[in-house]
């Protein structure tokens, strides 16, 4: 407990930092949604090792209008881990069978620069 | 499952789906009796006496996509079948609590992985709820670390979410060094 002191002193900078106007939350209400299918066949299938690659991957590139969810059992257990992505005015687009290394190229191509990764979309696999 | 630390992440979605507004998650190893104690406790709806009867059977489930549910009965068995025990109690209106009893020696036993990459995801994909997780370690004594997410909001204030990059990376860290400081003792 008392290293955890220690570490909420740095809570408190990151705070600082915030208020000091350089790390201010705006359009957060706009943006991309990701979305993890996180039920029992998602979790079974390798699920979270991809959302907390999400998570990670947006958090080390300070992508802010990028929230990361989870969402529940969509119907679709035999592609699982199952990935949506929900960007306002675009078509929705199913990311299916991820893995944590194919995160890093979708947060690069899809997320950061617009670029769909259409092989690894539902519509390749059939 | 292949870690115990996905059948937290899913077995805590209950307590996410039933509307909890505070879930505690304590996860107590205790080397000298050769146990690993997992407890989640929420205060969401609550279920009848009926439906906690009910909860382990696998076919049974609030679910509308299909009609299965395996979450609490893979974890049930999966504690069972090391030797350990399985317990359920709920209260509609006041929160359900549940605690699973492995035996880490048990040649049936499942490696409890990378909880905190659980207790991550769960803090960081619902801001709007509250955690507490504790995991302690008894060898000659007994210790123990927690992270509480109030303690953190009132750090942090309106301004910053607990899910914005620093404080994702904060609190993955946070988790990392008090984990290793824990078992590395």
């Amino acid at each position: 407990m008392v290293k955890a002191m220690k570490s909420l002193a740095e809570l408190q900078a990151i705070k600082e930092k915030a208020r000091a106007g350089v790390e201010l939350r705006d359009n957060s209400e706009a943006g991309t949604r990701v979305l993890v299918g996180m039920a029992t066949c998602g979790i079974a299938a390798g699920a979270r090792p991809v959302l907390n690659e999400f998570v990670e991957e947006v958090a080390n590139r300070r992508l802010k209008d990028v929230m990361v969810t989870q969402t529940g059992c969509i119907g679709i257990c035999q592609y699982e881990p199952v990935v949506e992505i929900v960007q306002p005015g675009k078509e929705k687009v199913t990311y299916v069978k991820m893995t944590a290394d194919k995160v890093k190229r979708i947060v690069n191509d899809h997320l950061v620069n617009g670029n769909v990764v259409t092989e690894y979309t539902i519509g390749a696999t059939n | 499952m292949r870690e115990l630390s996905l059948n937290v992440m899913d077995v805590t979605q209950n307590s996410i789906s039933a509307g909890a507004k505070m879930i505690k998650i304590i996860v107590r190893e205790d080397k000298t009796a050769d146990t690993l104690s997992i407890s989640i406790e929420d205060n969401g709806r609550g279920m009848s006496e009926e439906q906690v009867r009910s909860v382990t059977d696998p076919f049974y489930t609030t679910r509308t996509t299909r009609n299965v549910g395996l979450g609490v009965p893979l974890f049930k068995m999966e504690a069972e079948m090391t030797g350990g025990s399985f317990e359920i109690s709920s209260k509609p209106g006041v929160g359900t609590k549940l605690t699973a009893v492995f035996k880490p020696s048990s040649v049936d036993m499942i490696p409890l992985g990378d909880i905190n990459g659980t207790i991550l995801l769960l803090v960081t994909c619902n801001t709007d709820i509250d955690f507490q997780y504790t995991r302690s370690l008894k060898e000659a004594e007994e210790r123990e670390f927690s992270l509480n997410t109030q303690e953190l909001k009132e750090i942090l204030g309106d301004e910053v979410a607990l899910n914005s990059p620093d404080v994702v990376i904060w609190i993955k860290e946070f988790l990392e060094e008090n984990t290793r400081e824990l078992i590395n003792q």
